[in-house]
């Protein structure tokens, strides 16, 4: 090209990053982060909470095959799963305020991403060595040493990979009882599927795509810019202090220049492979290792730390005039997601204190809609569920009221009794009930099933019609 | 491809086709190679696959229905035999129980019950269907099956005997009944004075009708009008009318009856699919 503009790049050629080790608050906070979230994923399907007889007891259990789900004492069946969608936006409403409150805390230490990027990181590091070593390696050509070290980095990966994907599927079927199947490679193929399907993703997403799915799959990371104000927490670098940067040597004055040295040891440890001294970026995830990395250097250099720190564009405006602010975290936008937290969550619980322990659905037969008896009464029919919801056998009462005169009769095996409807513990009974009564005047009259049981726990209504003559 | 005016694209780096069209030239952009290469792995995939599954049409027709066998032997009819086998293998346990059990132990047990009703529904949807309706309601001259007016009765052991046997069918065992034709034995005037004393008719013919009708009727419908299900005379006195209760559609039935057949089923199903079919029929509401 003429104009000497560099050639049109739609996409950046994934630069492969080795961030060095570092230590300090933020690292060790990280790593407890990291043991604590790894230790809740790994052990909390191994947890027991005893339901009795009719259901597992398992404390986390999402089971497919009987269609329920369990979480300590909460248990839903499919047609509750309006449930799910109230934690969704708990947990969209909850990550907000988090940001709020402290920037992108959650990329920086609890995203599942970025731990087991670190993890990786961690295991790649013990094998190949630190960041210069890594690199070296990196650019060396083959031999048995880069060989073994790829090999055994790999292998290490994938095995995390499968432990993942193991654990993954431990919310799914009562675990000590897959972890045996395991044990004897004697996993059914659904499960198997998805172990294999979460290994490699792990693999693939923590062990190659790493940064980039910050980058450019995360719509989190994205939006989340409409969620910064001037009062939300930044890593931030301090321009004033820190410039003009260049190399420092021992003994030499630190009048007319800035305390940044230039050593690039913010740079060398960014997961993301960012400067932070180039100001706030999209990429950055705040992990806080760089305020590690810099405060190291600065104690070193016996100069005050945070250079670089957890700020605020606030904050750094008015450090400008001289007034150091504190962090403001009571704003109007915290009060509001903490209210919306407040609402959705009491409304969650409100659902689940006052769930009912039985449900009662009636549907009117489509095909015959009525018959014609030979005394010149007319009889429906009608399909009934009744779901006990409760862990123990119970027996039901169903009557009907709205029509004059109307008997009920139950069909099915046996001699059944509409007065004493047995239902199993956690499941769905479905019986056939036969209404008869005189014909009325109306073609279609509203008639109303009532369900009781013995407990006199509950009492429910449910609204059909009985049809008495053609439409 | 002809290399003749083939140039480098200055911004991409790529080469042209060569074409030019007033102007615009086309660049020859490779394949990406991950495409590349799952193209080739699905070629030898290919080749495995010709071996392994039966791929190629033959004129002598080696395989089951022409073409080669492949090692796996594999066939589309073989897999609808296991499949069916696989299922009749669940069916098998409840079957068994089902065969040996009588109607009154499925009806009372709730397993073999809802086995029954399954079954006896899917079969009255591919047999009775057509003529019952899918819900079993009948029509003008196809019994209503979920009333408690029964032609020839309505108990399990009814029901099952009209199934196998039919009615008016051609089997030896059926039973059998014919209303005679009276258009040819009364006047219309006569025929018109039983149908009015049928539907209590308030007019002065009525008890012209009840003398005609204990003389002509009361033999097979009864002194009262209720029928006999021993013989298959249909109740006259309750609200169901079998051919239209009104004094049109009975004169019309007095003077040319109509006869209607039940197929006897004994030689078109199996035993047991006749006693779910049984079972399911006498669900419907009316057994007795």
């Amino acid at each position: 090209m003429d104009d000497g503009q560099p050639p049109l790049k739609l996409f950046e050629k994934k630069e492969r990053i080795f961030p060095k080790r570092v230590w300090g608050k933020y690292r060790q906070i990280k790593w407890v982060a990291m043991v604590a979230l790894l230790g809740i994923y790994y052990l909390a399907p191994f947890l027991r909470w005893d339901r009795g007889l009719h259901a597992p007891d398992q404390a986390i259990l999402i089971d497919m095959s009987s269609s329920r789900a369990y979480f300590f004492f909460i248990e839903i069946w499919p047609q509750e799963v309006y449930y799910l969608t109230g934690i969704l936006i708990l947990a969209a409403i909850g990550l907000f305020l988090a940001t709020s409150l402290f920037g992108r805390v959650w990329c920086g230490y609890a995203c599942p991403q970025t731990v087991w990027t670190d993890l990786f990181v961690w295991v790649e590091r013990i094998i190949q060595g630190d960041r210069a070593k890594r690199l070296k390696l990196y650019k060396s050509k083959w031999s048995f040493e880069k060989l073994w070290k790829l090999t055994l980095t790999h292998f290490l990966w994938i095995v995390i990979g499968m432990m993942t994907g193991g654990a993954w599927v431990f919310y799914f079927n009562d675990a000590p009882t897959l972890l045996e199947q395991i044990i004897h490679f004697d996993v059914p193929w659904s499960v198997l599927g998805w172990m294999v399907a979460l290994t490699g993703s792990t693999y693939v997403m923590a062990g190659f795509a790493r940064e980039q799915v910050c980058t450019y799959m995360c719509p989190y990371a994205r939006f989340q810019s409409a969620m910064f104000d001037k009062d939300t927490l930044i890593i931030g670098y301090d321009t004033e202090r820190g410039e003009a940067r260049g190399k420092h040597k021992k003994g030499e004055s630190w009048e007319g220049r800035g305390h940044c040295v230039d050593c690039t040891a913010c740079v060398q440890v960014c997961p993301m492979g960012i400067d932070i001294r180039d100001g706030l970026q999209m990429e950055c995830i705040a992990c806080g290792l760089c305020i590690d990395a810099c405060n190291d250097v600065m104690h070193k250099l016996e100069l005050p730390p945070d250079l670089i720190r957890y700020d605020t564009t606030h904050m750094q405006a008015t450090r400008k005039q001289g007034i150091e602010t504190k962090l403001s975290i009571f704003r109007p936008r915290t009060f509001y997601y903490a209210a919306i937290i407040a609402i959705v969550g009491a409304g969650i619980l409100y659902g689940l204190l006052t769930r009912s322990a039985a449900e009662l659905h009636v549907l009117h037969d489509r095909n015959p809609l009525f018959v014609q008896l030979s005394d010149g009464r007319i009889r429906n029919g009608y399909d009934i569920k009744i779901l006990n919801k409760t862990l123990e056998d119970r027996i039901y009462s169903l009557t009907i009221e709205g029509i004059e005169g109307a008997e009920i009769r139950m069909q099915g095996a046996g001699q059944q009794d509409a007065t004493a409807l047995p239902v199993f513990a956690d499941s769905i009974g479905h019986f056939r009930a036969f209404v008869t009564a005189s014909k009325e005047q109306q073609k279609r009259k509203e008639v109303y099933f009532k369900l009781t049981d013995e407990q006199g726990e509950i009492a429910l209504t449910y609204e059909s019609v009985f049809v008495s003559s053609k439409p | 491809m002809k290399t003749e005016n083939r140039q480098v694209d200055e911004i991409t780096g790529t080469e042209t086709t060569g074409h030019e069209w007033d102007g615009i030239t086309e660049l020859d952009t490779p394949m990406p190679r991950w495409w590349l290469i799952v193209f080739y792995v699905t070629i030898i995939w290919s080749i495995g696959y010709w071996f392994y599954y039966p791929t190629w049409p033959t004129f002598s027709g080696e395989g089951e229905r022409g073409g080669t066998v492949g090692s796996a032997e594999w066939t589309q009819y073989k897999q609808l035999e296991d499949q069916q086998a696989e299922i009749m293998a669940v069916r098998a346990q409840y079957q068994q129980q089902f065969e040996s059990a009588s109607f009154s132990d499925v009806q009372s047990d709730e397993t073999l019950y809802a086995y029954a009703i399954a079954g006896g529904k899917s079969a009255f949807g591919d047999n009775c269907a057509t003529c019952h309706g899918t819900g079993g309601a009948g029509a003008p001259g196809y019994p209503n099956l979920n009333d408690d007016d029964w032609l020839w009765g309505g108990s399990v052991d009814d029901i099952y005997q009209t199934l196998r046997y039919g009615i008016r069918s051609n089997h030896p065992e059926t039973r059998f009944a014919e209303m005679p034709a009276f258009g040819e034995m009364l006047s219309t005037d006569e025929v018109s004075s039983i149908a009015a004393y049928l539907v209590e008719e308030d007019a002065s013919n009525v008890s012209v009708g009840a003398t005609l009708y204990e003389e002509n009727c009361a033999v097979c419908h009864g002194d009262t009008g209720m029928g006999g299900q021993d013989f298959g005379a249909p109740n006259l006195r309750d609200a169901i009318w079998f051919y239209g209760g009104s004094k049109a559609e009975i004169e019309l039935q007095i003077k040319k009856p109509k006869h209607g057949v039940m197929p006897a089923w004994e030689d078109r199903l199996s035993e047991s699919t006749l006693r779910q079919l049984t079972i399911y029929v006498h669900s419907l509401g009316g057994g007795q």
